[in-house]
């Protein structure tokens, strides 16, 4: 068990709907999962004004080691949703990795993190740490979010505008009804295998031991890469600082191992011991073996049933890329069912939750294949050519790029989405269609700011140069508010402006996820409205 | 076709004796692993990717 956590227990609850069993409720959203996605796709309804049920089948936060490293975007989601500061508070940010070939030091690299953003590049946490902060946030929304511990989904009916679920608490089964189901119920998702949906990729025949360890050691905050370790003959290793001193250990143990055998602390600690040094005081605080796939979900939508996270899509965890992304899929997917939900936008709109998420997905499971590819070399000709990359890679810089210890998850741009409104003026640099927008340091009434925290939580018209005359621009009852640099804001730094390609006039449309739907040099509000029609499903 | 598939080695028969001559004794293991890298190390002289998938495809055959 762990000494530095304490898991907490949440309450079971009988809610309304199983008291009143004579009667079946139907709800506006239920998200099934309160794990990483699910906590975060509750909070993003209820900023947007949607009641919310979430639904768990435990009582407490994720058990064991999972994710690690949060990357910038999903932090900036975090920081919209309002949890981000407790997240980077308590986390340990790095920049820094070495990569080891055999007993020698292969390269080091430096993330090298742009100034001027709010977020750090990575910051490095124990998963129920960050539930646990997504657990307190929820618990403030009580007025919009429902969170219900011990429900368990054993079955469900889909119908063409909702869907009945059957529900399995303490007090037993009962039914109930809800318009959208938002299903983040992780890699081994019921609600998946219950639709139906296939769930296909590429399996990989390697297993890897985790340990989290306590220590005390001089060890410095960076990422430890190990490719053949005199310590471990081979295989791969890698070492990582969390927070509370604890550290995560990753050992690649090969597909024959004996995972029972493997995980006994008798074989545990003299693995540990090799790679820390003997000298190294460490106490264990959690093992366990894992072996990965990377695959994805056939369609994100099924009908009034959409899927998120791990459920949607699974990947390695080179590089960072599970949790990392299933919160970019609740940030893309939220503000297109409020539209939707209020009638606002065609029902189209949330295929094209699908259409960018899977993309995106794509992209992950892309660059995740190729670390696992060069990390765990499928036959003798792969293994040499890994080899002589990381021994040309001590000497010669050419062979750096080429060494694939884990690209750290980085957000997949929807370069060809059907909602962007392609560039119709010359833009050099800025921030291109389909893009997140970066964030820069702002001035606000004497205030040190940052521009992603003035962006409001519906369409923002961004404007650097002359003041347009109107404060808003609407398309039927969808507005976008108008904010105009040097008027709402200072540009702080000229940062701003040298981001978004500013300096000869520019104009974004940025939707509610912060995602750029278009961009002129010139305010036009004729265009302004068609691409809000565009980025909206109506056009 | 971005590749160069004229002769383009000055002494050829020079070339070959010294790939040859230099992988002689060694081991299998060391001469593979002296191939991969002198493909890298080609490779990125190279470095144009149309060329390289050129050269890949046609080495294949």
């Amino acid at each position: 068990m762990l000494s530095t956590y304490t898991w907490p227990e949440y309450d079971y609850v009988q809610s309304e709907d199983q008291k009143n069993t004579g009667t079946i409720k139907r709800h506006p959203v239920v998200v099934i999962g309160a794990g990483l996605i699910g906590l975060t796709a509750a909070l993003d309804c209820a900023m947007r004004g949607i009641p919310v049920i979430v639904m768990d089948d435990n009582n407490t936060v994720s058990i064991g080691s999972r994710a690690v490293c949060y990357a910038k975007r999903p932090l900036e989601i975090w920081d919209r949703l309002g949890v981000a500061d407790r997240v980077v508070e308590k986390g340990i940010s790095w920049k820094l990795g070495k990569v080891f070939f055999k007993e020698d030091l292969a390269y080091e690299f430096d993330l090298l993190p742009e100034e001027g953003h709010k977020m750090p590049a990575i910051t490095n946490l124990q998963q129920y740490y960050c539930e646990e902060f997504l657990v307190d946030e929820v618990l403030k929304h009580s007025d919009l979010i429902d969170l219900r511990w011990k429900h368990k989904i054993i079955s469900l009916t889909q119908h063409d505008d909702y869907t009945a679920l059957q529900v399995e608490t303490p007090d037993g089964v009962f039914t109930m009804e809800s318009d959208w189901v938002i299903a983040c119920d992780g890699a081994s998702s019921n609600i998946r295998d219950m639709v139906h949906a296939s769930f296909t990729g590429q399996f990989f025949q390697d297993r890897f031991l985790i340990a989290d360890v306590v220590m005390k050691a001089d060890f410095p905050t960076e990422r430890w890469f190990w490719f053949d370790p005199l310590f471990h003959k081979n295989q791969s290793a890698l070492l990582h600082k969390q927070s509370d001193d604890v550290w995560r250990l990753d050992f690649q143990m090969g597909w024959d191992v004996d995972p029972k055998e493997a995980t006994k602390p008798e074989n545990v600690i003299p693995l540990i011991k090799a790679m820390l040094g003997h000298g190294t005081e460490f106490e264990l605080e959690w093992v366990s073996i894992y072996q990965f796939a990377c695959r994805r979900i056939d369609n994100f939508r099924y009908n009034r049933i959409l899927f998120a996270g791990d459920a949607a899509h699974q990947v390695s965890p080179f590089g960072a890329r599970g949790a990392n992304t299933g919160i970019q899929d609740i940030d893309n997917l939220i503000w297109k069912l409020k539209l939707v939900m209020e009638g606002k936008a065609p029902d189209s709109l949330i295929d094209t939750y699908d259409e960018e998420r899977a993309s995106a997905a794509d992209d992950n499971l892309l660059n995740s294949t190729r670390s696992t590819d060069f990390i765990t070399p499928k036959n003798r000709a792969s293994r040499y050519f890994r080899d002589a990359v990381l021994e040309l890679s001590k000497k010669y810089d050419f062979a750096r790029p080429l060494v694939n210890s884990g690209r750290l998850s980085t957000p997949t741009p929807y370069v060809n989405s059907s909602l962007n409104t392609a560039d119709g003026d010359e833009f050099a640099g800025g921030i291109s269609p389909g893009t997140n927008c970066i964030d820069a340091p702002i001035i606000k009434g004497g205030e040190d700011g940052w521009l992603l925290n003035q962006l409001g939580d519906g369409f923002t018209v961004l404007v650097f140069g002359d003041k347009p005359a109107q404060s808003a621009v609407s398309f039927g009852e969808i507005s976008a508010e108008v904010i105009t640099v040097g008027e709402q804001f200072e540009d702080a730094q000229g940062l701003l402006t040298t981001r978004y390609g500013g300096d000869k006039g520019a104009v974004y449309l940025i939707r509610p996820d912060s995602h750029v739907a278009a961009r002129w040099r010139t305010f036009d509000k004729t265009k302004i409205i068609a691409a809000i029609a565009r980025t909206t499903g109506q056009a | 076709m971005a590749l160069n598939l004229k002769a383009n080695i000055a002494r050829p028969d020079d070339f070959y004796q010294e790939l040859i001559d230099m992988q002689r004794d060694m081991s299998e293991d060391d001469v593979q692993l002296m191939n991969a890298k002198l493909i890298l190390i080609m490779a990125n002289h190279i470095g144009d990717q149309e060329t390289l998938s050129e050269a890949m495809l046609l080495a294949r055959g």
